[in-house]
């Protein structure tokens, strides 16, 4: 492979500084082989601009820290390899979340909301005896129910998602994917009924206007759009019932 | 100056953190948890495999118990474990597991049936356990016992504590970098910490203190390990100057991480046949393992792939010499079915398909065993109120080897532990602490950063902190890797310490302002650099072998000078750890032979 010199144009602003408009910044940089934009990125912080701002924790793809808009694409960074992309790579921070800086994105503090909003822990009134062997539970379920919860909470589905730009008060594909996490397991003994004020609202399933972006930009390739209309009709038969 | 006060501070939300923040919030206590990254980012969330626990449900685990996962921990550590910490630990895993499957963990279940495992062994699986959380192979241990979902077992343990820590109100203060200890000489107040969000100084005040910051895998260049691993929480404790880390020198490498990025790629490559070939494509490992060849065990893989590329059989790169794994001939289908996850991290990672080409691996840093000292309970040695677990401690369950699945469940089983005893404490001690100490301790992180950012105009010298970083991260690498040998630690810790007179010296090129990502480097470096020469010179004393800890001129396990634990102190001022040694508790199992491999130090990691 013959190595290229690549332009990365790369968001700049600081919202910490009162006054200061954002802008974006051009670094070339020589292309190695097997180059991610985690080590574009890296490369650049060490031996160009120390001061540019960007997360990477797990740099595997497991974390879910590096959602950045690749060339207007919601991506994770760290499996981002350059050589699949042309010379010019534009990188701009998600849309939606607060912006900390830079390329970095408070996707963290929007996460903890949601789940707290939809109530995302296993609800049950028994409690646990530790001297008791655990309940049952057949392999295929507690399968069905880690597929359920293998999302990493990055935000590339939030961050092109049409309705969540419009309205702040979506849940998403991540927040009902969530929720049908919960609806799968049969520890959670929440009655249907009680998901229905926070999903079956414009804020919820029925805000979704089925445009499927949420999956093309998955990177875990979750089947984001079958959960939807999984909860969507339970939602919509317990409308019938109240 | 922005202060915080409560009961209990906790120091890191990943599984050690935050498992210890829920028993200390039932008791009633008001706790807060700082970490560097939301929870769910954790470095924790990337374990995959499994967590170890005797439950003995599935066939390959029939008739475990806590005595067997016992021998195996003792064994594993090379006798260097803490006999005490190792027992309690195995009769509270099974309990532990329980408990995460109880909260919302969906682990991998008995199915009951005949099975054929890839070897061609045929298994059955009883009726009777079905349904029971079931568990799979890991190194080292004469019962399958890690317990898993799926590939995510990391992932799973985590969102399942975080959504408890959600559902219980605990306050979590994400990017919010705990920089110092505040105490007085007997007794620990809490932190003076750096928002990683505006830059701002904060001081928490609280009646006990945790620190459950994780390992320091990346003092090394080549660490499998998340990049924030950088060991915070151990040089906050060394810098009391009242507290020891134990057994800093025992550091875990595992054979094949993925070059340039040092990612994980798990055993089952070479399990399902993979070879490991050298620049002339030639299959080496048979020349000098001819029974076991790929499989012998992690260790003794790493130790014969580091010897041959010293010879000069390392395939040349930008990112320094490696070797070739080599899983082509499994065929297409293996790879892209049974191989998934590999095939996958392949194809992201370094842009290679490796079911037409070779894929570049070389050993890599994995675990630190050493850590922060504590007694049994998780209090640290040395001062009042603090207290530690997880990666960071050093509690010591692992002594110079960890078994694999044996550090996720220590930090759920040692959460629980430390986590009760220091609500204990907690709830008979007193908020007491004089405005005047935390202000000393407040000033002290203002003058540091201070004289980093302004001190530019009387240093006799501007050093660049990522230079200084990566001459760190290459002399350990060279010199304190798998092999060592007393020449080249010396070489080591001479070349530390010089660089750490540098480090005194750093100069930022930017302006350091707000949340700059290169002042909180500078911040950390000296830090990094001090456990770094705690490993350095650590591991120059110690003339022996044992586990993970191996030297050429001292290949053999000496029992009689040598079982005990290595205590490193910081005094102020110097620029080399104070060591220290103390006995290991032996209560039930005498030192004795391993029962696996021909040389010293073998045994299973994850
Ligand atoms: C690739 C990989 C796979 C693994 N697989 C397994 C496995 O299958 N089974 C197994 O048993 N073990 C496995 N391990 C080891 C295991 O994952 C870790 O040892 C364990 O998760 C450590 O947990 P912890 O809670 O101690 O620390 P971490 O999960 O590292 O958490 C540390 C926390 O401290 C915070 N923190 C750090 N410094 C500061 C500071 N100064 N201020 C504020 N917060 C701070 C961080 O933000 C983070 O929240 C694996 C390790 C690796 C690298
Ligand atoms: S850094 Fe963890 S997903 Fe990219």
């Amino acid at each position: 492979m013959k190595n290229r010199e690549l332009t990365l144009n790369i968001f700049r602003y600081d919202p910490n500084i009162p006054g200061r408009e954002p802008y974006m910044q051009p670094y070339s940089l020589q292309e190695t082989e097997g180059m991610t934009i985690f080590i574009a990125l890296n490369q650049i912080r060490e031996n160009q601009d120390p001061s540019l701002k960007f997360d990477f924790v797990c740099r595997a793809a497991i974390c879910g820290s590096c959602g950045m808009l690749v060339n207007g694409r919601p991506r994770l960074a760290c499996k981002t390899l350059t050589r699949d992309l042309p010379e010019v790579i534009t990188l701009m921070p998600l849309p939606v979340f607060k912006l900390i800086g830079d390329l970095s994105v408070d996707t963290g503090s929007w996460f903890r909301q949601l789940s707290i909003k939809t109530g995302a822990w296993v609800h049950s009134d028994k409690s646990f005896n530790p001297n008791c062997q655990e309940e049952r539970m057949s392999n295929e379920t507690a399968l069905k129910i880690y597929e359920a919860e293998r999302c990493i909470e990055c935000g590339c589905c939030i961050a092109g998602c049409a309705t969540a730009n419009i309205r702040d008060d979506f849940l998403g594909a991540a927040g009902l994917y969530k929720i049908a996490r919960f609806m799968v397991d049969p520890r959670d003994e929440r009655p249907e009924e009680k998901y229905f004020d926070v999903v079956s609202s414009e804020e919820g399933v029925f805000g979704c206007l089925g445009l499927m972006a949420c999956e093309d930009n998955c990177p875990m390739e979750l089947p984001l759009q079958v959960q939807l209309a999984y909860v969507r009709r339970k939602m919509a038969l317990i409308g019938f019932r109240v | 100056m922005n202060t915080i006060v409560t009961d209990v501070l906790i120091i890191g939300a990943g599984l050690a953190g935050e498992r210890t923040a829920i028993e200390a919030a039932n008791q009633g206590l008001d706790v807060i948890i700082l970490s560097l990254v939301p929870p769910r980012r954790s470095h924790s969330t990337a374990a995959q495999g499994g967590m170890q626990a005797a439950l003995g449900n599935c066939a390959m685990g029939r008739g475990d118990n806590p005595s067997i996962h016992f021998e195996d921990t003792v064994k594993g550590s090379d006798w260097g474990c803490d006999q005490d910490v190792a027992r309690l630990f195995c009769e509270t895993a099974p309990t532990a597991v329980r408990q995460m499957a109880y909260w919302g963990v969906p682990w991998n279940r008995v199915a009951a049936g005949r099975k054929r495992l890839p070897g061609g062994q045929e298994i059955y699986e009883l009726k009777e356990y079905e349904g029971l959380i079931t568990a799979r192979n890991f190194g080292g241990t004469a019962k399958w016992r890690a317990c898993y979902t799926a590939d995510g077992t990391g992932h799973t343990i985590q969102y399942t504590l975080d959504s408890i820590v959600i559902k219980l109100g605990i306050k979590v203060h994400d990017r919010m970098e705990a920089l110092r200890l505040i105490h007085n000489g007997d007794k620990c107040m809490g932190v003076v910490a750096r928002c990683l969000r505006t830059g701002k100084l904060y001081t928490y005040i609280s009646k006990s203190t945790v620190l459950a910051t994780g390992g320091c895998g990346r003092l090394y260049g080549a660490s499998t390990n998340a990049v924030i691993n950088e060991g915070s929480g151990m040089f906050l404790a060394l810098e009391t100057e009242l507290v020891p880390l134990g057994n800093m020198e025992a550091i875990q490498f595992h054979p094949t991480g993925l070059v340039p990025v040092w990612i994980l790629i798990t055993e089952g490559a070479r399990g399902d046949g993979g070879y490991l070939l050298d620049k002339n494509h030639h299959r080496f490992m048979p020349d000098y393992e001819p029974k076991k060849k790929e499989l012998a065990s992690r260790d003794v893989v790493a130790r014969r792939m580091i010897m041959h590329m010293r010879k000069g059989y390392g395939v040349e790169s930008p990112y320094g010499p490696h070797l070739w794994l080599d899983i082509r001939h499994l065929g297409e289908k293996h790879i892209n079915t049974n191989l998934r996850e590999i095939a996958n991290i392949c194809r992201n990672f370094a842009g290679i398909d490796p079911v037409n080409e070779l894929i570049p691996v070389r050993p890599t840093q994995h675990y630190s065993m050493g850590g922060v000292r504590t007694n049994i309970n998780g209090a640290v040695y040395g001062i009042k109120g603090l207290f530690a677990c997880g990666e960071a401690a050093c509690w010591d369950l692992h002594g110079f080897n960890r078994l694999g699945g044996n550090s996720l469940a220590e930090t759920i089983v040692s959460g629980m532990i430390v986590g009760k005893k220091a609500a204990e404490y907690t709830l008979g001690t007193e908020l007491t602490y004089s405005y005047q100490q935390v202000n000393n301790h407040y000033n002290i992180v203002r003058q540091k950063i201070k004289n980093i950012i302004g001190g530019k105009l009387n240093k006799k010298r501007h050093e660049n902190v990522f230079e200084l970083k990566n001459i760190m991260e290459d002399v350990l690498m060279k010199h304190v890797g798998i092999f060592r040998n007393g020449k080249d630690l010396l070489k080591a810790v001479n070349a530390l310490q010089e660089l750490y007179h540098r480090s005194r010296n750093i100069s930022l090129r930017s302006s350091g302002t707000g949340a700059s990502p290169e002042l909180g480097l500078a911040l950390r470096l000296p830090g990094m650099i001090k456990l770094a020469l705690c490993v350095a010179y650590g591991a120059l004393k110690r003339t022996e072998s044992r586990g993970s800890h191996y030297r050429e001129d001292y290949p053999r396990r000496d029992d009689k000078n040598w079982l005990k634990r290595t205590l490193a102190y910081w005094p102020e001022e110097k620029d080399l750890p104070c060591l220290k040694y103390e006995p290991v508790k032996i209560t039930e199992i005498p030192p004795g032979d391993r029962g696996y491999g021909e040389s010293p130090g073998k045994g299973g990691t994850s």
